[in-house]
């Protein structure tokens, strides 16, 4: 046996990387767009253990060789740690205030929202993007959200947040243009929102 | 861990391999290669690297020009990675190094492959090398100065 196979066993990455990408990309901005609504990626790919296709496919759409990526104790396995680099040559950080990107399996214990990277007032871009994979995006307790994208409101049920989470993400919302933006992942669902969302506690 | 001398040897296949021509090494190509069950890793893309370069070995790093560069990857059943790079856009080029790249990290092919395939293609770069600078040593000009009462030495 050769020496290369005992490192975690590699996956393919999107079958055809341009248009996969270009179709996942859509599919984001359209959740962004629309906070709250359901999408659903259609794009078959290879997923290592422990993310969801939607969080794969998110990754190997967004991150790349200048996008720091921070995953949770849960996220980085060796195998989904092997994917990123192989596919996404993105660096690995350890400290969440770096990332770009942070992908979170286990929500439940995911660090306060204020420990991520901000970005400054000149450049609010520079914030971290949350891909947070949770159990549901349906059957969580139902909160009302409102803000630009929706007409009037609207009532997700997103699942396996900790307690904390809808306070911490009113005091994200009082830090606008800065403050970190969220993306619920789960199975190939995705549910978008970003910070000028307001959810009503 | 791939040890280090493991890691030099495929360095130096996978170079060979970078710089043989697509023919060459269809003209060595081993029948015992094909049928080769594999997935796609990453299929075949070309695209562009940035060659950088540093004068006389001791100046700064610069960006020297950009070249093209076929790149793809491939998994064994049994999980081994092959690694396809290679000059030009030839996307088959870069499937056969991949496949002769992974087949090469598996002791039972490996001897036999770098006696069959990885050696010749070696020479031929070689041979290839030295005609070129036979070629460029053949026209060279010796430049001298007259210098009023003797040529210099």
């Amino acid at each position: 046996m050769s020496a290369m196979s005992q490192a975690p066993k590699l996956l393919a990455g999107f079958a055809d990387p341009v248009f996969d990408a270009q179709a996942v990309f859509r599919t984001l901005m359209s959740a962004i767009a629309y906070p709250g609504r359901v999408f659903t990626l259609e794009r078959e790919v290879e997923v290592p253990a422990p993310l969801s296709l939607s969080a794969t496919a998110l990754c190997l759409t967004l991150a790349d060789f200048e996008t720091p990526v921070w995953l949770d104790g849960k996220a980085a396995s060796p195998e989904a740690l092997a994917h990123l680099r192989f596919h996404c040559d993105a660096p690995i950080v350890g400290n969440p205030e770096m990332a770009r990107f942070a992908l979170i399996a286990d929500a439940e214990k995911m660090p306060r929202l204020i420990e991520f990277n901000q970005g400054v007032d000149q450049y609010p871009d520079r914030s971290t993007t949350l891909i947070i994979q949770v159990p549901s995006l349906t059957e969580g307790a139902e909160k009302t959200w409102t803000g630009p994208g929706i007409k009037g409101s609207i009532a997700p049920r997103i699942a396996g947040l900790p307690a904390w989470f809808w306070d911490e993400w009113a005091l994200n919302r009082e830090l606008y243009p800065t403050g970190v933006d969220v993306i619920f992942a789960t199975g190939n669902a995705i549910v978008g929102m970003p910070r000028s969302i307001k959810v009503e506690r | 861990m791939p040890s280090e001398t493991e890691q030099k040897d495929r360095a130096n296949w996978l170079g060979i391999l970078a710089r043989a021509r697509r023919a060459d090494i269809e003209a060595v190509w081993p029948a015992h290669a094909d049928p080769l069950e594999f997935e796609w890793l990453r299929k075949p893309q070309p695209g562009l690297v940035m060659v950088r370069g540093r004068a006389g070995g001791t100046g700064n790093a610069f960006n020297l020009g950009e070249m093209t560069v076929t790149r793809c990857a491939l998994r064994l059943a049994d999980g081994t990675v092959g690694q396809g790079y290679v000059q030009g856009r030839d996307r088959k080029h870069s499937e056969l190094a991949a496949r002769l790249d992974a087949l090469l990290q598996l002791e039972a092919h490996r001897d036999g492959l770098l006696a069959q395939v990885i050696e010749p293609l070696r020479r031929t770069e070689e041979e290839r090398r030295l005609e070129r600078s036979r070629k460029a040593a053949s026209t060279k000009v010796e430049f001298f100065t007259l210098v009023r009462g003797a040529n210099p030495t």
